[in-house]
């Protein structure tokens, strides 16, 4: 390396970070790259040993996360990153499963195990990259994208109403509901910490620029999407799930808006089908 | 920053400094890192690293150690350090 300064020296997160596959395929001006890093942050802030940790992934863009971090992950099908991750967490209840997934694999073709997902409260940390569009495929319109957008798919606009992601988590069981954009880094870090640390389905929407294919087509620059999230988004924790479209006219509300115990999916299973003389370890020892 | 005097505790206030590393050639030159720095220390170079792109290059002393840099670069090419002896 050129710079001198740097020699001997590493970037923090490089052990979290699976460095012979840097570069990674993101875009220059992608916004996972950042949303990843506050994950790793957020892993790293937990103080718990990384072999307790994986993470699931999908198919697309975002998916590619799973092969960038350095602890166990699962790369899986499209739109099957929550069933992996449930087979994962009733197998090993003492894993932190988070699933890194962008909103195309996880509210489009996985639409269905989210909601499962979430009315069971399976004891997940879902993080969903949400760029508003398809990215990897080439900008067609997603469940995502915000009306009148254009994508390669709606030329004059699309004419749909698109997903309000936390309403339709907090309405399918979610137990904790937050949404930050990419630029909001620390609050994220915290939020993705906080998610990981308690039990039950917690559910994280992120913003995130895709200046390829939906920003080009929508005429906005990087730096604009940013300084959209800065300067048209509301912190309000707490808001109703009902008041949370993505309507940069209007003021997109970020913040904690859901928080509740309930207990979890492999919690109930257990007690219910596995009774303490049942276990396997007893019946070895019988 | 500018203040209309000199604030009572200004003596005992310890302000936190640091220093910023760039590893250029990670650099996908997003500018993340320019536009949003709070003290405005890093600027866009003139040189070209290994893929072609400008790397950011530190422009005055301002840093104060906040890793939002390193937080938000998506290509782990920044990073700060604290920096003592100042």
């Amino acid at each position: 390396m050129k710079h001198d300064e740097t020699a001997g020296m590493a970037h923090p997160l490089e052990d979290l970070v699976r460095m012979d596959r840097i570069p990674h395929i993101w875009c220059p001006g992608c916004g996972i790259g950042s949303v990843f890093t506050s994950c790793l942050t957020a892993v790293k802030q937990t103080n718990i040993p990384y072999n307790q940790f994986t993470m699931v992934s999908g198919i697309g863009c975002s998916g590619r996360g799973a092969g960038y971090i350095n602890i166990d992950s699962f790369h899986t099908t499209h739109g099957r990153a929550i069933p992996f991750a449930s087979g994962i967490k009733m197998a090993r209840p003492d894993l932190n499963v988070i699933v890194f997934s962008g909103d195309g694999d996880l509210f489009a073709i996985g639409g269905n195990h989210f909601i499962h997902a979430a009315r069971r409260n399976m004891d997940l940390t879902v993080i969903c990259v949400n760029n508003l569009t398809y990215g990897m495929t080439g900008g067609q319109v997603a469940a995502t994208t915000p009306f009148k957008a254009r994508s390669s798919t709606t030329a004059l606009g699309n004419p749909d109403t698109p997903f309000n992601l936390p309403l339709l988590a907090y309405a399918s069981g979610a137990t904790y509901v937050a949404r930050w954009t990419m630029l909001h880094a620390r609050d994220l870090a915290d939020c993705i910490q906080e998610a990981i640390l308690r039990r039950g389905f917690s559910f994280i929407e992120v913003l995130s620029p895709c200046p390829i294919n939906y920003g080009r087509r929508n005429r906005e620059k990087t730096l604009e999407t940013l300084k959209k999230y800065h300067d048209n988004t509301i912190v309000k924790n707490g808001a109703s799930p009902t008041e949370l479209e993505v309507d940069f006219n209007k003021g997109v509300i970020l913040g904690k808006f859901i928080d509740i115990e309930k207990p979890t999916c492999d919690e109930v299973y257990r007690r219910m089908y596995r009774p303490p003389e049942e276990t396997t370890e007893n019946r070895k020892s019988r | 920053m500018k203040y209309w005097r000199v604030p009572l505790d200004s003596g005992e206030i310890q302000i936190t400094r640091g220093r910023v590393h760039i590893i250029e050639d990670r650099c996908k030159g997003c500018g993340y890192c320019i536009e949003y720095c709070p003290r405005e220390v890093l600027e866009f170079s003139k040189k070209f690293n290994a893929k072609g792109y400008h790397p950011p290059q530190v422009k005055n002393e301002d840093c104060l150690n906040c890793h939002y840099c390193e937080l938000l670069c998506p290509e782990f090419a920044i990073y700060s350090e604290a920096a003592f002896g100042q």
